[in-house]
């Protein structure tokens, strides 16, 4: 059998379910109304709890960002007291909170996702219950007649289609919010402890050295861009050359150019590093570091 | 026809529109049958495609129970796996 037919018989069978209980079709109507106003509550609050969820997220990503602008700060004050090893140290545990970041985003997405729709489920629900008070009133009143009985079984039957999917939505959203808790939960201990090594959370040890591997290269890059900011601005030759302040433009251009290439030997591949983050759009920059080499 | 994305809504489907949905239908259990996740999402996404432009939306105010049923194009593999065999559990 087809999945659509499959689906459509269980999401009928879990409304047929909580319906079947009830004798006299009147009550039956009045019953789904009374569900409806619950679940109306409910879903108002399941959309209140994907918004404080996904509010934690962003706060949790604020605060990485501030450990990860810390750790670049001790790592020049590492490079300055030519103490490599620290900087090093400090470059690799920001590499660990962008890993961190890059999980914090897609949780943030989905639950972004989560809470726009379980808004939309709000307001159809609200629409329905409100036509089907009225329709429940027609239905009741013309009762004694034969065919009424078989109406109010299909308004029965369609109202409880409708509240058994938005129990699914509701089911879904809070299924993410126990995920995102459940993350959100480990990123503050990492960040009461102070400890963010070890965070790749990757159970894939092939795809854990890449990720190292890569992370490793991308330490070494800023590392060397490091060196190239604190590296004595460029050989006295052509400074001097540039300090002629002639007033021609060209030869200072030209000049400019020249004490600009020299002390930054990592210029090439950092404009290579960089597309990850020029894609970026506003809302994203949350949930991303700056590369070294995109600051003035 | 009345079919419904679940978290979505119902639409109402011409009955000679049925046929491309039921060969997308037969796809979709076969990629969930493989557990081919990318397949399945996919031809789940070109199936709520499908329901969305041969369809006409019914509104909210509109109570009736659908002929079929499919999962928005956000439900992973294992969620409607789950959802199919919860249904194991019921009786029809």
């Amino acid at each position: 059998m087809g999945v659509m037919k499959r689906l459509t018989g269980i999401v009928q069978a879990k409304a047929n379910k909580v319906m079947d209980r009830v004798e006299d079709p009147r009550e039956t109507l009045d019953l789904s109304y009374e569900k409806q106003l619950e679940q109306l509550q409910q879903v108002r609050r399941g959309v209140a709890d994907v918004a404080t969820a996904r509010k934690r997220i962003e706060l949790q990503a604020q605060q990485l960002q501030l450990s990860a602008a810390k750790l670049q700060d001790q790592a020049r004050q590492a490079l300055a007291q030519n103490r490599e090893d620290l900087a090093r140290e400090a470059l690799s545990r920001r590499a660990g909170i962008s890993t961190q970041l890059e999980g914090l985003k897609t949780q943030h997405d989905q639950l972004v996702e989560q809470e726009s729709r379980l808004v939309a489920t709000t307001q159809a629900l609200q629409t329905r219950v409100e036509s089907f008070r009225t329709q429940k009133e027609t239905l009741k009143a013309s009762y004694t007649a034969a065919q009424a009985q078989t109406r109010i079984g299909e308004a029965v039957s369609g109202i409880s289609e409708s509240m058994t999917d938005t129990g699914l939505a509701m089911q879904r959203a809070q299924d993410k919010i126990a995920q995102m808790q459940a993350r959100a939960g480990a990123v503050d201990e990492l960040l009461a402890s102070g400890t963010l090594t070890d965070l790749s959370g990757s159970s894939d040890p092939l795809q854990a050295e890449l990720d190292k591997t890569s992370a490793q290269s991308q330490i070494e890059l800023e590392l060397a861009q490091m060196k190239g900011a604190l590296a004595p601005p460029a050989p006295t030759g052509a400074l001097t050359t540039g300090g002629a302040a002639t007033d021609e433009a060209d030869g200072d251009a030209a000049d400019a150019e020249t004490v600009d290439a020299l002390p930054r030997p990592a210029a090439a591949p950092a404009g290579t590093a960089a597309p990850a983050g020029g894609e970026a759009s506003p809302s994203d920059d949350l949930f991303s570091l700056g590369s070294e080499g995109s600051q003035p | 026809m009345i079919v419904r994305i679940l978290e979505e809504g119902q639409y109402e489907v011409p009955d000679e529109e049925l046929g491309a949905l039921e060969a997308l239908d037969a796809k979709l259990a076969e990629a969930i049958d493989a557990n081919d996740a990318d397949r399945y999402s996919e031809i789940l996404s070109e199936l709520a495609a499908e329901i969305r432009a041969r369809g006409t939306a019914l509104g909210a105010d509109t109570i009736v129970s659908s002929g079929l049923t499919v999962p928005h194009e956000g439900t992973s593999l294992e969620e409607v796996k789950r959802l199919l065999a919860s249904g194991d559990a019921v009786e029809v």
